[in-house]
């Protein structure tokens, strides 16, 4: 380990502080739900099909309960309504409950309540029974082909068309990239309902829908075995859609999603409270499923600069990591994510890169961590940024990165070529191979450059936690202390998907996935 | 403007050897008869002394080569007709104290990544405090008035907003480009701005990694600006164009780093 640089108190102190400042956010995610927890809840029940016009069958029951104002007793609730008036199909459930007049709506007898709950119930720890059953013949390939050691090294392929991704998800795993991630269609996560479908049309990166993800994963599972190497899929669990796209990658025995308690308020101007409610059950699924979460605070650094920002990253995953565990994600599950970004024309960059990274290792042992490439300052002089990108892969290696995105040469330019993928695969395998056990060999003086500035970051981080603490989370994001981006609690997108819920709300799953 | 005769070739380790370098991947596994292939692919580009320094295994079915070779080419240089440079490119504090100086007004600038694109790192580059490697953002010059009104911002709304600000200028940012969306968008922004009359009236700029100059004229933009741009290139042309609005500069006068 690379220096103590801090008592291990003082990060014991940030740990605490960060579980206070999420506190009331807890409130506010156990009193209420939204139109996609409940979308979820029905796609785990099996509900996974388009009707008419290629609209999901979610979409059509809950925007029918939601508009009758019942939607808030729970989607489960109505499924089993629905059930008990002789529903033979999920399409026939909605059909039935849509066509029900709101005075029909009504509750029914005690009794007749009671029972029904205990069915729906029954039918939800079945559903959670096959659930785990998938996830366990993903995790007995995963031991049968063991990965090489970390740092793993993560690709992303984007063409459009899952098939198209395929060719090329296999053509780097053959050069040797240990993780596949599928990068998603451009403004999905504003959709507010997940495509359906195998798709081969798509903007800036493919569709993530279930069909896509069950082809990529089928393809994998083909390459791990014939390469002899389990090969991990990665998609985006973020956006108005995070608990659905979680069952989705469940069902479909993905490895790792994206996912970040606040990176969408943040980055991509969904409402706060929308965002805080299903990260939550998108984590319990993940929790559920073994998927490695990975973090987006990297992207403070890209939009505010990295140097005079370093705190707000490290101060973020304390608190990414408290939303986590109170979703019941374990360690080995946090890829919290960083990345290399301060301008490479500042001096002494490599040992402000390695602090960072190094501190980072300090406050999270047993985190996997996920370490991004630079690409801010990157140029379009490929040679440069190669060798930019190869300072990342020392410094990956240096501090025991679990994960890592390998730049591309091509940055700033166009989606990465083949040939890109293949000659950073190359490089950071002989880094890696090159400077393995590095760590071991170098103690890092605790009176120098990278102990004194890790000193100074952890403190600023520990600031930023205090002020959340003292002013709330909402206002320090008011604020823009994060990626120099302010957002309000009731602006953004999605808020009219959030609902209180009504007394006798109805979730099995969220019980079973509490453990209740 | 053309100049005297002034041949020239590409220079490798000696003058006139036209040796340059070249890598591509053919959709073929590694053997002797890719590298060949790569050779004669080479020869057909026209190359002379063609040499296959690497092939490498990019994945079971597709081979990278790294390829030297001489290119018969020669140019007359002095026949390259660029306009000539009249103006130098002024720095943060010159440009600042031009504007204070001929304008006497903070000049407005709006911009945003528009239609479906998410990704803000051009228009953050350009128009953000910090800049772009080592040269400050827009929002940083005294003399400017800039807002980053961020992605995903429809073309309607960044013009409504441009008008209600009196904007000098407008920023459209386009990363994307799968199946040409960044053209379309492009053209629907420009049909918007006509359909509300700052064609011609305010300054309308496209950039991004795939977008130059020729592709912006061509779309209807004042000029475009592409990968590798400085935010002070784009400070400098606004301000140019300003003054040429405004009568203070001549139409046809030349500053260093304007789009071309």
């Amino acid at each position: 380990m690379p220096g103590p640089f801090v008592d291990d108190a003082q990060v014991a102190q940030a740990r605490g502080i960060a579980s206070e400042v999420i506190e009331p956010v807890f409130d506010l995610i156990r009193r209420h739900t939204t139109i996609s927890v409940e979308r979820t809840v029905l796609r785990l029940f099996g509900m996974s099909d388009a009707g008419p016009g290629g609209i999901p069958l979610t979409n059509l029951m809950t925007d029918r309960l939601k508009a009758a104002g019942v939607l808030n007793r729970g989607a489960a609730y109505w499924y089993g309504r629905a059930l008990h008036l002789g529903a033979a199909s999920p399409l026939d459930a909605v059909e039935r409950i849509a066509a029900l007049p709101a005075a029909k709506l009504a509750p029914l007898s005690p009794q007749v309540e009671g029972n029904l709950r205990e069915e729906v119930r029954r039918e939800a720890e079945a559903a959670v029974d096959e659930l785990r059953r998938r996830i366990d013949e993903r995790d007995a390939l995963r031991r049968e082909f063991p990965m090489s050691p970390a740092p793993h090294r993560y690709v992303i392929v984007a063409t459009g068309n899952i098939y198209d991704d395929v060719d090329q998800a296999r053509a780097a795993a053959q050069a040797g990239a240990d993780i596949i991630a599928v990068i998603r269609s451009t403004a999905q996560s504003l959709l507010d309902y997940v495509p359906h479908g195998a798709t081969t049309e798509g903007y800036g990166g493919t569709y993530a829908t279930q069909e896509n993800f069950r082809i990529m994963r089928e393809a994998l599972d083909a390459e791990s075995r014939r390469l002899k190497r389990y090969i991990p899929l990665t998609n985006y669990s973020s956006g108005l859609c995070m608990a659905e796209i979680a069952f989705a990658a469940a069902w479909e025995k993905l490895d790792m999603l994206l996912n970040d308690a606040m990176y969408g308020i943040l980055f991509r101007d969904i409402n706060m409270r929308r965002t805080f409610i299903d990260q939550y059950f998108s984590r319990r699924i993940c929790a559920l499923a073994g998927i490695i979460i990975n973090t987006g605070e990297d992207n403070y650094i890209t939009t505010a600069d990295a140097y005079d920002a370093a705190h707000t990253v490290v101060a973020s995953q304390f608190i990414n990591e408290a939303f986590a565990k109170r979703a019941g994600l374990q360690d080995w599950q946090l890829g919290l994510g960083h990345s290399y970004e301060i301008d490479p024309h500042r001096p002494e960059t490599l040992l402000l890169e390695l602090s960072q990274a190094m501190l980072i290792r300090r406050c999270f042992p047993d985190a996997p961590l996920k370490y991004m490439p630079p690409t801010k300052h990157k140029e379009t002089d490929i040679f440069f940024s190669h060798a930019y990108d190869v300072m990342a892969d020392l410094v990956a290696i240096w501090t025991r990165q679990g994960i890592q995105l390998l730049g591309m040469m091509t940055e700033a330019m166009h989606t990465p070529l083949l040939a890109d993928r293949y000659v950073a695969l190359k490089s950071a395998g002989y880094i890696h191979r090159a400077a393995r056990g590095i760590d071991q060999e170098f103690v890092v003086r605790e009176d120098g450059k990278i102990a004194n500035r890790a000193r100074f970051v952890f403190g600023k981080s520990m600031e930023l936690l205090e002020e959340c603490r003292k002013d709330g989370l909402v206002t320090a994001i008011g604020h823009g202390r994060f990626g120099d981006v302010k957002r309000s609690e009731t602006g953004g997108k999605g808020l009219e998907g959030v609902m209180e819920k009504s007394p006798d709300y109805f979730n099995p799953f969220l019980d079973i996935l509490e453990g209740r | 403007m053309a100049g005297e005769s002034h041949p020239i070739r590409a220079y490798g380790d000696r003058r006139d050897d036209g040796v340059i370098q070249l890598s591509f991947t053919l959709p073929v596994p590694l053997s002797d008869k890719a590298k060949e292939a790569a050779r004669q692919f080479c020869t057909r580009l026209g190359l002379l002394d063609v040499k296959v320094a690497a092939a490498e295994p990019a994945a079971d079915n597709y081979t990278f080569f790294v390829v030297y070779g001489r290119a018969d080419v020669s140019l007359d240089y002095g026949s390259i007709d660029v306009p000539e440079i009249v103006f130098r490119k002024l720095g943060f504090d010159e440009l600042n104290k031009l504007i204070e100086d001929s304008i006497s007004r903070r000049v407005v600038v709006l911009g945003a990544c528009t239609g479906t694109d998410t990704h803000t790192v051009g228009i953050d580059a350009i128009l953000n405090m910090k800049g772009y490697a080592g040269d400050y953002g827009l929002e940083r010059y005294p003399w400017f008035e800039a807002y980053n009104l961020g992605s995903q911002v429809p073309n309607e709304e960044l013009i409504r907003k441009a008008e209600a600000r009196k904007a000098d200028a407008i920023l459209v940012s386009q990363v994307v480009t799968q199946r040409d969306v960044h053209k379309d968008n492009g053209r629907q922004f420009i049909d918007v701005a006509k359909a509300h009359g700052l064609k011609g009236k305010t300054i309308l700029l496209l950039g991004g990694p795939r977008v130059d100059h020729k592709l912006a004229m061509e779309l209807g933009f004042d000029a475009g600006f592409g990968p590798g741009t400085k935010p002070s290139d784009v400070a400098n042309y606004i301000v140019h164009a300003l003054l040429k609005k405004m009568g203070k500069e001549p139409e046809d006068l030349h500053f260093e780093g304007e789009p071309a």
